[in-house]
Formats: structure tokens, sequence, C-alpha cells
């Protein structure tokens, strides 16, 4: 799956770093970093920190040629 | 297995946050029956912590606040008070006598802000969105403004405002504003930074009276000065909005009593069958707290225990656990203040960064020497390392 975040949007909340630490950490000037791509193992942990973003930053998409949704 | 709501569904009471992600969790776990919301307000769910910061400096018309309703399959009863549950007929009486009958029932009503007793015209308090536009309009009326109470919502509204060119005085009889939730250091670090912007803050302080015939012309304090304000904000904390549910068997002392699967009890400590309750109306055993358990007014926990609610309510026979490391921010002035864990249950706290210039703050809380919260200021990167701390000693609990 990719993982978007908009990062107009992000303030920095951390909750997504709460949910899926593989996934998303902080730098030390409190930026958020992020891979762009996780293996589909990983979704429930990615779609819980999408839906703990209290600025609805995060989108999923299904990686190209990957039927799931 | 999970239970049976197939003659009247799922009664929600409470349109907001806690309610829509119960009703968000309900559909994802498969419930496909009816599900019904009612909310007091005329508002479809919104978000609540703008109305104290970028929607009340004016940066956003709103169009930011909605929550995402669409695809959920609710009908909705907005502008429609809940007055009474009747637990043996499984109804919810609201305030024009029409009763909504329910299979299964979510209380999500939140709290609700502490008013000043007898207030003059121009005194608000800042809950919901219409509290937020007349304080806004208000504001940009008139540049005197009195915030009654220095907890979080005070302290931001006060910041918002000064940032907005507003005079400011902020009166509290605490000896720092945020005393009592995040202590002494902290609180002096928001002290400062409510000075250095030049807000009038009056700490160990109390308003005595309000001041105007009508219309507020300003107040009165405890050390016998007069602080002329044409207007108020009352931020003295909320209070659990239970007052619909009196006599019906609830035990709703200081909140919606919940088990930790966000169960309701009743009076005799037994869950209400098919009752489940989230969000800010709560008061639930979280393993560092005392017996009575707490309330948490913080945005991430009205989210995740309604998930909960949600799960127990659909699986009785499996009930989730609600066992969060809780966090919460707050945003004043430049900081973004951040916090997990409960730092007010703390005994002592180690300030490992206080830094006023670079806006940096960094404080640990303990209980009994074990780590309990923390709270920083512009340095999210450490929050979530205390996270990660606080998470492991829940695990081992
Ligand atoms: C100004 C402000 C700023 C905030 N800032 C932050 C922040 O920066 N960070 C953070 O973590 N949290 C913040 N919060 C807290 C966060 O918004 C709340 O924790 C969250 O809204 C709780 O959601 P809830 O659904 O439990 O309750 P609420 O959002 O209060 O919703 C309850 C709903 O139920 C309705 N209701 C009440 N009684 C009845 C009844 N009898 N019948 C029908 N409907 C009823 C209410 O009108 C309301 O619409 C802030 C809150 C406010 C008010
Ligand atoms: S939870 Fe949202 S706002 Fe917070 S860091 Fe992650 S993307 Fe940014």
């Amino acid at each position: 799956m990719k993982i978007q975040v908009d990062m107009d949007l992000c303030e920095s909340h951390g909750q997504c770093v709460f949910a899926a630490p593989a996934i998303f950490s902080f730098d030390d000037d409190d930026n958020l970093v992020h891979a762009e791509t996780a293996d589909e193992s990983l979704r429930d942990a990615v779609e819980k920190a999408a839906a703990a973003c209290p600025v609805r930053a995060i989108r999923i998409e299904a990686a190209t040629g990957d039927a799931a949704a | 297995m999970s239970a049976r709501f197939d003659e009247h569904g799922i009664l929600v009471v409470g349109a907001s946050l806690a309610g829509l992600r119960a009703c968000a969790a309900l559909r994802k776990h498969g419930y496909d029956g009816r599900l019904t919301v009612i909310g007091d307000e005329p508002h479809l769910p919104y978000d609540r912590p703008p109305l104290s910061k970028e929607f009340l400096a004016g940066g956003t018309d709103g169009a930011d606040l909605p929550l995402p309703v669409a695809g959920l399959g609710i009908t909705w009863q907005l502008g429609r008070r809940a007055t009474r549950l009747h637990l043996a007929a499984r109804t919810v009486e609201v305030d024009d006598g029409t009763r909504f009958p329910f299979d299964g029932l979510v209380i999500a009503t939140g709290s609700t802000a502490r008013p000043w007793p007898a207030a003059p015209a121009g005194v608000h308090t800042l809950r919901g969105l219409d509290d937020a536009r007349s304080l806004r309009a208000a504001l940009r009326r008139d540049g005197r403004l009195l915030v009654i109470g220095a907890g979080f919502v005070g302290s931001e509204v006060a910041a918002t405002a000064r940032g907005a060119g507003v005079d400011v005085t902020v009166v509290d009889p605490a000896p720092q504003p945020l005393h009592r939730a995040v202590g002494e250091a902290a609180g002096e670090f928001v002290a400062a930074l409510h000075r250095q912007a030049g807000v009038d803050l009056r700490t160990s302080t109390k308003v005595v009276s309000l001041e105007g015939v009508r219309k507020l012309t300003g107040a009165r304090l405890s050390d016998g000065t007069e602080v002329p304000a044409t207007a108020a904000v009352v931020a003295l904390g909320s209070a659990p909005a239970t007052g619909w549910l009196a006599g019906s068997g609830l035990d709703i002392t200081a909140g919606v009593r919940c088990d930790r699967h966000a169960r309701v009890l009743r009076r005799d400590g037994t869950p209400a069958p098919g009752v489940v309750a989230a969000g800010d109306v709560t008061r639930w055993p979280h393993p560092w707290a005392d017996a009575p358990g707490v309330t948490l007014g913080h945005w991430s926990h009205a989210a995740e225990q309604a998930e909960t609610a949600a799960h127990s309510l659909l699986f009785p026979g499996a009930p989730a656990s609600y066992r969060p490391v809780p966090s919460f921010w707050s945003d004043q002035y430049d900081v973004k203040f951040r916090s997990v864990g409960l730092p007010a249950l703390a005994d002592s706290a180690d300030v490992r960064e206080y830094d006023l210039g670079a806006r940096r703050l960094d404080v640990a809380y303990f209980r009994q020497g074990r780590l309990i919260g923390a709270l920083t200021g512009n340095r999210v990167a450490r929050i979530a390392a205390y996270r990660a701390q606080l998470a492991a000693d829940l695990e081992g609990r």
C-alpha cells in the first residue's frame, strides 16, 4: 500500500507515530518523516494511524497493481 | 457471538466525536442495522479543538471543522435534546416528549462548560460552534477580554485573542496557569508565555463579581482591584453531561461510570445490558488511577474509547479492553504542547528542559517513582519515546 501525508495539514500531533512507529517518526526538528510504501501486513497499524490523526492528514492508497482498496 | 439489534437498532446519544467514532466502528465491525444519532446541537458532528485556536482567530471559516460522516447510513435526529433514559422500557425521551426505542445504546453526550451564575450579556463559555461564533464576533467588535480560569481552554483563548491584538486579562485562583493539570514548572512556562505576549495575568486571584447592568463592563477581583472588560470567557472547566440520565438507575456520580470494556454500570455496580459509553462523559478505571477512575477531556480519548464501546456492544461475549496511554495536545502562541500519560496524577516532576527563549519544554512526571506522564513544548520527537515507555509499563500491569 502507498501512504501519503498532507504535510500542509500535519501539525505534528504524533498520533500516527504512536500507532505505527515502524512507518512514522519525527526528525529532530519535530517534522514528521514516514515510509511512502508499506507491506500489506502493516495495513492494520497504518489504518489505525490514519484514524488517530486529528487533522486527517494521512491517506492510504493501494499500491499500483495491488488489488486491495 | 454478536448481539442482536433487529427490532429497533442502535441509538447513539451525542452527535460529536465519540458518538460518530462509535458509529464508524459499528459499521466497520459489520453492523448493518438501524443506526440513529440524537444530538442537541443543530450541527452535524464537527471538531472542537480549533474552536479555541484557528477558528477563534478567524483564520478559517470553519470549513475544516466537519467530521466525515459519509457512508455510515446514520439517521440524524439533530436539534433534539435527550431528557430521560428509561432503561427497563429501553427508550430515550427527548425534549418534545418523543421516545426513541433502542436495542443497543451508546452514551456520548460529552461535557458542558461550567457557566457563571447570572452573568450579564457579553459573558461567554466555549464548548460548541455557536459559542465560538459569538465569542469570535465579540472579539472583533470590542477590544477588552477577561478570561476567567487559566486551564487549557482559558490559556488557548487568551493566546488566540492576544494574537489578534485584543487586550487580555487572565484571572486564576491557582498560583500558575494549568497548575493542577501539569504542575509548577510547566505552569510557570505558560505564565511566562502569557506575560511575554502582553497578557495581564493575575494568578492566586479570584473574580469576585462581574460588573455591568445589562452588558458586561468589568470585574472585581479578590485583591481589591477592578479590571475593565467588554467580553469575558468563563473557562472554569467542564462537567460531564449526565443530567438526562438522572433517575435512570445508572451510576452517574462524576460521570457515566464504565468498566474497562466501556460498558455502563448501574448503581449496583453491574453492567446495564446493551448500554455502552465513550468520551468526555465517562469515568472509567485506568491501571494508573485510584478506584473511582478517571475522566478525560481529550480528543484522542473520545476517539479511542468509542472503538472499544462499539466492540463491546456488538460482541458482549468478548468485550474489548480499553487501556490507553492517554494523550492530548494544546497549541498556545508558537508552542505546541504535547502530553502523554496522566501528569495530573503525579507526585513529582523532573524538568529536563526549560528553555523559554527556544520555546522548548520537557517535563517527566512520576508517581511513587514510576513514570506516569510527560509534557513537552515543541519537542514532539521526545514525546514518542515517553509514550513507548508508558505503553511498556501498561503491558506489565
Ligand atoms: C474549545 C475546545 C478546545 C479543545 N482543544 C483540545 C485540544 O487541543 N486537544 C485535545 O486533546 N482536546 C481538546 N478538546 C477536547 C475535545 O474536543 C473533547 O475531548 C471531545 O470533543 C470529546 O468528544 P465527545 O464526543 O466525548 O464530547 P463532545 O464533543 O462534547 O460531544 C457531546 C455532544 O453531545 C451533545 N449533548 C450533550 N447532552 C445532550 C443531550 N442531553 N441530548 C443530546 N445531545 C447532547 C453535545 O451538545 C455535544 O454535541 C477541546 C475542547 C474544546 C471545547
Ligand atoms: S497524526 Fe497526523 S498530524 Fe500528527 S504527526 Fe501524524 S500525520 Fe501529522
